[in-house]
């Protein structure tokens, strides 16, 4: 099937098997290989996307369903050389120790945000239930959003 | 892990989705958020050959208040419950345990007609809704019919819809100052509960269970003992009675019971609290 989806503001054009899922299609289609592929059975959070702002596993998503949405990956963050203010809290938070959960973590956080922009740090514990660090890395990874976030002092 | 191939089919309103599921007979599956069916179609448990897709069917994404009920949209989105004012309003347990429902990222794409339809056990909705005696209206090609909570869940994924009907409401009655509490006890935050306890109390008291047999179930004895003028910590010890739980990686039936029994207490006494 055809599928017109706008990623990271760029729009894209494909012929699909309605049966691919959209992380396959930004990864192998769309040659955005930041979104990452964990477990496959949406309880690790590692491909999470936006898709029209809001947090999505991408792994449990067919690209069909995005059809005709903007789709927002980690590739999309940055402006240029400057890092977004969530990708710049990780980095100086020292919020990833071996990286693989930290995309799906960041979009997560972006979204998490967007909906509770003052968060506590019980919010952002629960916010982010759906994000697993295999190298139980969660402490910085909760300062770095409260610091993006302007509430850590 | 891929999806065995199937057609897509995308609806725009309740009509088309029933018309394309009385063209297509029991080979189509509706998807709506795909929370549940699509990891089942990636285990290949789930083969559907074709896929309605019901996800766009903005018509079905709704709470409304009906006077002495809350209609509620099947496809409304568990985000859009959790962050309702009129479920604060008028029936907070319903926005509560839509909070509780997987992570953020499921949120964002679940549905409440999604969770029911798919009929597990181990979801945290379709036992809320035994509680609180829901109705759903469910359209099919002959027209609509109203179908109670209590008569829907038939089996282990198995409900009363007809392969050719679609889920099209859930009304909930107001419940205006109830006490309520859901214990859902789980290894991770996402995860599905291994054994939940739910109670309602405004006048009577309801109590529902989690994961304790092949449908959601309702703990009549318990209710029963309560109403006799058990204490909470008596009518507890009934919980598990008329449950068949299972036995799986993360809890055996006996532990099941002790989980039920411990969880239904703490749920009477946070709901009287």
């Amino acid at each position: 099937m055809h599928v017109e989806i706008a990623v990271n503001g760029q729009a894209h054009e494909h012929d699909v098997e309605p049966r691919l899922l959209l992380v396959q299609y930004l990864r192998q289609m769309v040659g955005l290989t930041g979104t990452k592929v964990g477990c496959d059975t949406s309880s690790c959070g590692a491909c999470t996307v936006l898709v029209d702002g809001e947090s999505v596993k991408s792994c449990t998503m067919l690209a069909a369903q995005a059809d005709g949405s903007e789709v927002t990956t980690i590739e999309g963050l940055a402006q240029g050389d400057e890092l977004h203010p969530v990708q710049a809290a990780f980095h100086d938070q020292h919020a990833l120790q071996c990286g693989f959960c930290t995309a799906g973590m960041v979009m997560a956080t972006v979204s998490l945000l967007d909906e509770i922009p003052s968060p506590t740090e019980r919010d952002v514990r629960l916010g982010l239930e759906g994000n697993l660090c295999r190298c139980t890395g969660y402490h910085n990874i909760v300062q770095a959003v409260l610091a993006a976030a302007g509430t850590n002092g | 892990m891929i999806p065995a191939p199937f057609d897509y089919v995308r609806a725009r309103s309740a009509d088309e989705a029933i018309a394309a599921l009385a063209e297509h007979g029991d080979d189509a599956k509706l998807l709506a958020g795909g929370m549940s069916l699509l990891p089942l179609m990636k285990l290949r448990l789930a083969t559907p050959t074709v896929l309605v897709d019901v996800g766009r069917v903005r018509e079905l994404s709704y709470v409304r208040d009906a006077d002495d009920h809350l209609a509620v949209g099947a496809l409304t989105r568990h985000r859009d419950l959790e962050t309702s004012d009129l479920l604060a309003a008028h029936c907070a347990p319903l926005r509560t345990v839509a909070s509780e429902v997987g992570d953020n990222q499921v949120r964002h794409r679940g549905t409440i007609g999604g969770s029911v339809s798919h009929g597990d056990p181990a979801s945290d909705l379709p036992a809320l809704l035994l509680a609180l005696d829901a109705t759903f209206v469910v359209q099919g090609p002959g027209g609509e019919r109203t179908i109670a909570a209590a008569d829907f869940f038939h089996g282990f994924l198995e409900t009363a819809l007809e392969p050719d009907e679609l889920l099209t409401e859930i009304r909930v009655p107001k419940s205006l100052g109830a006490g309520f509490s859901y214990q859902k006890f789980q290894r991770r935050a996402q995860d599905w509960a291994i054994v939940g306890a739910m109670a309602v109390r405004n006048g009577g008291t309801r109590v529902a269970l989690v994961n304790m047999g092949g449908t959601p179930l309702r703990a009549l004895a318990v209710e029963e003992a309560l109403a006799r003028g058990a204490s909470v910590a008596e009518a507890a010890e009934h919980a598990a009675e008329g449950t068949e739980p299972p036995g799986d990686i993360n809890a055996t039936p006996e532990y099941r019971e002790h989980l039920a029994r411990v969880l239904v207490r703490r749920a009477l006494e946070a709901a009287s609290a």
